[in-house]
């Protein structure tokens, strides 16, 4: 269960020309706006006929400019979520759910339809019209009706990305239970690093229509070289942790890596499996094992790269085992500590620098 | 009712009512292709098929009456070749009213159907297709239901239309009374003769409430499917 896409195309403004391979789970297109994400997408639907290139589908080709082949949109069995949800006004919520199965002349399972309803919470909506749900409700509509056209891959245009804070909150655990549950490949589009973060497997870096970095996500967010195209402000490693405790003050204790980490509001039942996600401007460094320190997070690991920009700032990633945590520090306190590559290293990370948004299963 | 508008005055009534009804119609499948053709799709010669759509608006309506005569009329040759090949006779018919009516009205048709093919958002579309919705199934499950408010308020505007046609109607079928004189022509039959006045406000009266009728019928149509369309 694949997809491969190689893919070229001019617009006016910039080339597109991308290749990368999306395996089972969450593959995350990544970039800022303008980076060529929601052309790439629109050619895996159909939506947009690249100038030339290849896209095959767990075996079946969807696209091959050298061979002439071009699916038609309606046969590439696709469930394409927009940013925008787009649910058809004239229908109710019931209707739009079954809409595919409607037009694709099949029976719809009624058992199906029901846990795709209960997995996204949207039973008490199902008589209702799009003109009264709220922007969350709709999406996770659309979601459903994606799903309900049996897709062989379903496409996540930045599905949060016309909501606020709350209702991307409302949202993201639904996506997290639709990675685990869908058991079909996600193409998953996005230019917010949490959001990556939380729900990818495989991350897709793309820059001005080029690919620049293709990997695990963990591996992905932790490379320094990775920085700019993510933003400076937004880089950040990804680690595994598992929940060890809560305590009576309302921090829990987790397991990772590089020692325990002490957070507030972490919900998830004892020994359960979180992501957390630690930006590299929040994350600082001692060679020695702190002392006299209100930070309670101290993680212990090795310098694995250093890397000196033209600005001021220079990025450390650290190896704990087998995970990684980046950090960004002045370039002064790196020459300041001697800092290379091999050293034994401490990083402080204080409990309230990691967002709630960047707690996940 | 035929007493008070006199035998005459109800014949050209319901010949109007007849002719409208024929002309809205028949006319209205063709209305919502040139709509369509118009609103979606780009082709060389776009700007001719538009301006020949509107031309009707904006000649003189004699002179589109003049100019069906020219090619319809018995003698014209695609007139002549109506009659030997489908036995149809349009020139100083009710059909060619018919015809004089659609054509006439067609413009105002195509417009209002136009602009509401303009405000669906293809993205609608796009998400149809993706849900496997081959083209005409989109078209029938979507785009469709989503213009039907205009295609109502055009429908409504071209039999309004048609009922008020006289320029080219009496150029091209005349005004013979029982046969081609619609309810224009008789009220301005009417007013030729002295002491047909009273007849003709009659006729106005008729021709004023079946305008309006009309017109609030399909407000209250279209408001309706309107409200449905947007999801409420």
């Amino acid at each position: 269960m694949t997809l491969e896409v190689s893919l070229r195309h001019h617009f006016e403004a910039f080339r597109l020309d991308v290749d990368f391979n999306a395996p089972m789970g969450v593959t995350a297109l990544f970039g800022k706006s303008g980076a060529g994400k929601t052309c790439v997408v629109q050619a895996v639907a159909g939506l947009l006929r690249p100038d030339a290139g290849r896209i095959v589908l767990n075996g079946t080709c969807l696209f091959d400019s050298a061979a002439r082949i071009d699916l038609p949109v309606h046969r590439r069995r696709l469930g394409y979520v927009f940013q925008d949800a787009r649910l058809f006004p004239h229908m109710s919520v019931t209707e739009n759910l079954r809409y595919a199965a409607r037009v694709q002349g099949r029976r719809g399972v009624p058992a199906e339809e029901a846990r795709v309803v209960e997995m996204l919470g949207i039973g008490d909506l199902l008589a209702r019209r799009p003109a009264g749900l709220s922007g969350g409700e709709r999406q996770r509509v659309a979601i459903g009706r994606a799903l309900l056209a049996e897709p062989a891959l379903l496409l996540l245009d930045e599905p949060m990305a016309a909501l606020d804070e709350a209702r991307k909150a409302e949202i993201l655990p639904y996506l997290e239970r639709l990675r685990d549950a869908a058991g079909l490949p996600i193409l998953f589009v996005s230019h917010a690093v949490s959001e990556v973060a939380r729900l990818a497997t495989t991350v897709v870096v793309l820059q001005e229509g080029q690919v620049v970095r293709h990997g695990p996500t963990a591996d992905v967010l932790s490379d320094p070289d990775v920085v700019p195209a993510l933003g400076v402000q937004d880089a950040g490693a990804m680690i595994h942790a598992r929940i060890v405790a809560h305590h009576p003050d309302g921090l829990s204790e987790l397991q990772t890596c590089g020692g325990r980490l002490f957070l507030p509001g972490v919900s998830g039942a004892v020994g359960a499996c979180l992501r957390v996600r630690i930006r590299a401007q929040d994350v600082i460094l001692s060679r020695g094992v702190p002392e006299g320190l209100s930070a309670l997070n101290v993680l212990a690991g090795r310098i694995v790269s250093l890397r000196t920009g033209e600005g001021s700032g220079a990025l450390v990633r650290i190896a704990c085992d087998e995970e990684h945590i980046l950090a960004r520090i002045t370039r002064r306190s790196a020459e300041a500590m001697g800092l290379a590559e091999g050293d034994a290293i401490h990083a402080i990370v204080k409990s309230v620098s990691v967002a709630q948004g960047d707690i996940g299963g | 009712m035929s007493g008070w508008l006199g035998a005459e005055g109800w014949a050209a009534v319901l010949l109007s009512l007849k002719v409208s009804i024929w002309a809205t119609a028949l006319s209205l499948p063709l209305g919502v292709a040139v709509a369509w053709l118009l609103a979606r799709k780009e082709f060389a010669g776009k700007q001719v098929v538009n301006g020949i759509v509107h031309l009707p608006l904006i000649l003189p309506p004699v002179v589109t009456g003049y100019l069906l005569l020219l090619t319809l009329g018995r003698r014209a040759p695609v007139g002549a070749f109506l009659e030997q090949t489908f036995g149809l006779v349009l020139a100083f018919r009710w059909t060619g009213a018919a015809l004089a009516a659609a054509v006439m009205a067609f413009p105002l048709m195509v417009r209002a159907i136009r602009l509401a093919f303009e405000a669906v958002d293809p993205g609608l579309e796009a998400a149809a297709a993706t849900l496997g919705a081959p083209r005409w199934r989109v078209f029938v499950t979507v785009t469709l239901p989503l213009i039907l408010p205009g295609i109502l308020t055009g429908a409504v505007l071209a039999f309004a239309k048609a009922m008020g046609e006289f320029g080219a109607t009496i150029t091209f079928v005349s005004a013979i009374p029982g046969r081609t004189q619609t309810l224009p022509s008789a009220i301005y039959g009417f007013l030729q003769v002295p002491g047909g006045e009273t007849q003709a406000v009659r006729l106005v009266i008729v021709s004023v409430t079946v305008a309006m009728g009309a017109l609030v019928a399909s407000e209250i149509l279209a408001r309706r499917v309107g409200k449905r369309v947007a999801g409420q």
